[in-house]
């Protein structure tokens, strides 16, 4: 089974970012980047797999130098290929996902994993238009997934509940917590991560269809209002509850 | 200019998603002078049509077929396109919910139309419309501009008002679209519904529970607000992964976005990625024994206290006022 895994560098959701001097990015510097949280769910899946099918993981990523850093977590967590395709340039997810989709075309995977979306721009958006645009099947949010022969049976989260998508193969998904818990990687994988290639690629690529026109703090609520420090406050909030909020 | 507005339903009942969706595209309509059509999928779901023009459609269209009982990824999005294509529709709007999160980047790619996802507002500036976004966990917001033809907005639920029916009615046209079996590649075999259970993604109150309770144990006394109220029961991430709550309760950036009226977080620290999910709350109530809990940053009204205690004195006294 060939196994593809699509994986971001983004910052660390606990990192404080602040906007560039344009007003249109974040300033890099002292932030600290990391491989996509919902991404290591898409490895393990695919690692999993690979170990009960056999077959190859490989990890791809698009962007800059910085993201063979996060390339080297994949290799270290035991992918056996990572491939970089190399693009310096901010683009949106359409674009991301066109430059993913001609590397996929090559490489004919049986099954290509994605996070459910990367935690920088919150798009949720490059999985499912690689499906697209390779006229694939797709599952997004996935959280359970077992596959007999061809046809897979996949659990994705909605409002409410769950349901339960078949599709066969080759197909997308999309991973979402709860999936799997996602290994460390050991010392020895960490080690030989260090010196196994990065493959890189540079292929063509298609403008964004989106602008970043600003980027801006969210106006800051009036800190609120303390109503009390021991258990006598509560009528008082039901009170604000109703007349000033309106809401009870 | 034309906006397609696509009506969500589920178990043939509009979900309150697609008067937000309809009634936006009329406001943003009337700024611009615009065309509003609403699109309704499904099997048998022609009833539902009439009840949209009162929220601005001035046309309905409704796509029928056996095979759409459920959702299916491909055939939504072939669908949607199509509908769109033989409209000349400029722009697309779908709510930011399980379905339109799944099949908008389809339609981006089939109208080779860019796409803003989980939009907080929108604005008309120089002629064009613009939408804002938050990123990075919330900690900022984006405005950002589509520059393809064709452009598609996802609407984040609850925040945007879908205010009253003025009753008027629309035209009501169903489309025929074939539909063979390779356009349901990917579709919904069954659904598996938590009992009949408020989801914290469609209530207008939640009452979240986090570390601070202790104990799965005290979980009751967030029940018993929540029944109270008519709120759905979130939780922490801290609080399911210990396993007091089910994950379909986690509220944050790896669980679900919300914006209900009111917010309770009780025993919740408001860690980043717990406001990521929860920020865009009208209000937000916090209960927490630490006075200096990120929470109370964004609170409108604080309690600090031990929640134990304060949780059923405010059962009570909400119990009294509801007359319940
Ligand atoms: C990639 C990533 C994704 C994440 N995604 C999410 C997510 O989706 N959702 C999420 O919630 N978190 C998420 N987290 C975890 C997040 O960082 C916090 O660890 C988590 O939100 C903490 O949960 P908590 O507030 O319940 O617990 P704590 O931070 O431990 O806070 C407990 C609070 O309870 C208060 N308290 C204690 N006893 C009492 C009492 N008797 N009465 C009243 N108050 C009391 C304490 O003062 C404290 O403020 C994520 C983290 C990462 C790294
Ligand atoms: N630059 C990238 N390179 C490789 N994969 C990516 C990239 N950007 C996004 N992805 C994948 O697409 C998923 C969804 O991203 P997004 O649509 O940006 O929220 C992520 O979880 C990754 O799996």
């Amino acid at each position: 089974m060939k196994l593809a895994v699509c994986i971001n560098h983004v910052p660390d959701t606990a990192a404080k970012i602040s906007i560039s001097a344009d007003g249109k990015n974040i300033e890099k510097t002292g932030v600290t980047y990391v491989l996509n949280p919902y991404d290591e769910f898409a490895i393990e899946e695919c690692l999993r797999l690979k170990e009960k099918y056999t077959g190859e993981v490989i990890a791809i990523s698009l962007g800059g130098d910085a993201h063979k850093e996060t390339l080297r977590k994949a290799l270290a967590m035991g992918v056996d290929k990572a491939v970089l395709l190399k693009d310096e340039n901010a683009r949106d997810s359409f674009a991301v996902a066109f430059g993913i989709a001609e590397y996929l075309k090559e490489i004919s995977p049986d099954v290509i994993f994605f996070g459910k979306q990367s935690v920088d721009f919150d798009d949720a958006a490059v999985g499912t238009m690689v499906a697209e645009m390779l006229n694939l099947p797709s599952v997004s949010v996935a959280v359970k997934l077992e596959i007999s022969n061809n046809s897979v049976k996949v659990e994705r989260e909605i409002e409410g509940g769950k349901e339960i998508v078949e599709v066969t193969l080759p197909a997308v998904f999309t991973a979402q917590k709860g999936l799997n818990e996602p290994r460390y990687p050991a010392l020895k994988g960490i080690m030989a991560a260090k010196s196994k290639p990065i493959e890189e690629r540079i292929l063509t690529s298609v403008d964004s269809k989106t602008e970043v026109i600003k980027m801006y703090k969210p106006h800051s609520k009036n800190a609120g209002k303390i109503v009390g420090t021991d258990v006598s406050a509560v009528s008082e909030l039901v009170r604000l509850l109703r007349e000033e909020a309106k809401v009870i | 200019m034309k906006i397609l507005a696509f009506a969500e339903q589920r178990d043939n009942k509009l979900k309150k998603s697609a008067f937000e969706v309809v009634r936006t595209a009329r406001i943003i309509a009337d700024m611009s002078g615009a065309d509003v059509v609403a699109l309704l999928i499904g099997n048998q779901i022609r009833g539902l049509a009439g009840e949209l023009g009162g929220f601005g459609a001035q046309k309905v269209i409704t796509v029928e077929d056996q095979k759409l009982e459920k959702y299916s990824s491909t055939a939504y999005a072939k669908i949607i396109a199509e509908v769109a294509k033989k409209e000349q529709a400029d722009i697309i709007f779908l709510p930011a919910t399980a379905i339109g999160k799944d099949c908008a980047p389809r339609v981006a790619v089939k109208l080779d139309a860019g796409l803003a996802s989980d939009c907080t507002a929108l604005k008309i500036e120089n002629g064009e419309l613009i939408a804002t976004r938050p990123i990075y966990a919330s900690k900022l917001l984006t405005d950002v501009k589509i520059n393809s033809h064709v452009k598609i907005f996802t609407l984040r639920p609850k925040v945007f008002p879908t205010g009253n029916s003025s009753g008027s009615s629309s035209n009501i046209e169903s489309l025929n679209i074939a539909l063979s079996d390779v356009d349901f590649a990917s579709h919904v075999k069954e659904i598996n519904q938590a009992s009949g259970k408020l989801d914290v993604a469609e209530a207008d109150i939640i009452v979240s529970g986090g570390r601070g309770l202790k104990g799965p144990e005290n979980f009751n006394l967030i029940e018993e607000l929540a029944s109270v109220v008519g709120a759905a029961t979130g939780a922490s991430r801290a609080a399911v992964d210990a396993g007091w709550r089910p994950h379909s309760e986690q509220i944050g950036q790896t669980g679900k976005t919300v914006s209900p009226t009111l917010y309770f977080a009780v025993g919740i620290s408001g860690a980043i990625q717990h406001l990521a999910g929860m920020s865009s709350s009208k209000y937000i109530v916090a209960i927490n024994k630490d006075k200096d809990a990120p929470i109370f940053q964004v609170a409108d009204y604080g309690i600090v206290a031990d929640a134990i205690e304060v949780l059923p004195a405010l059962t009570q006294e909400l119990k009294k006022l509801l007359g319940k």
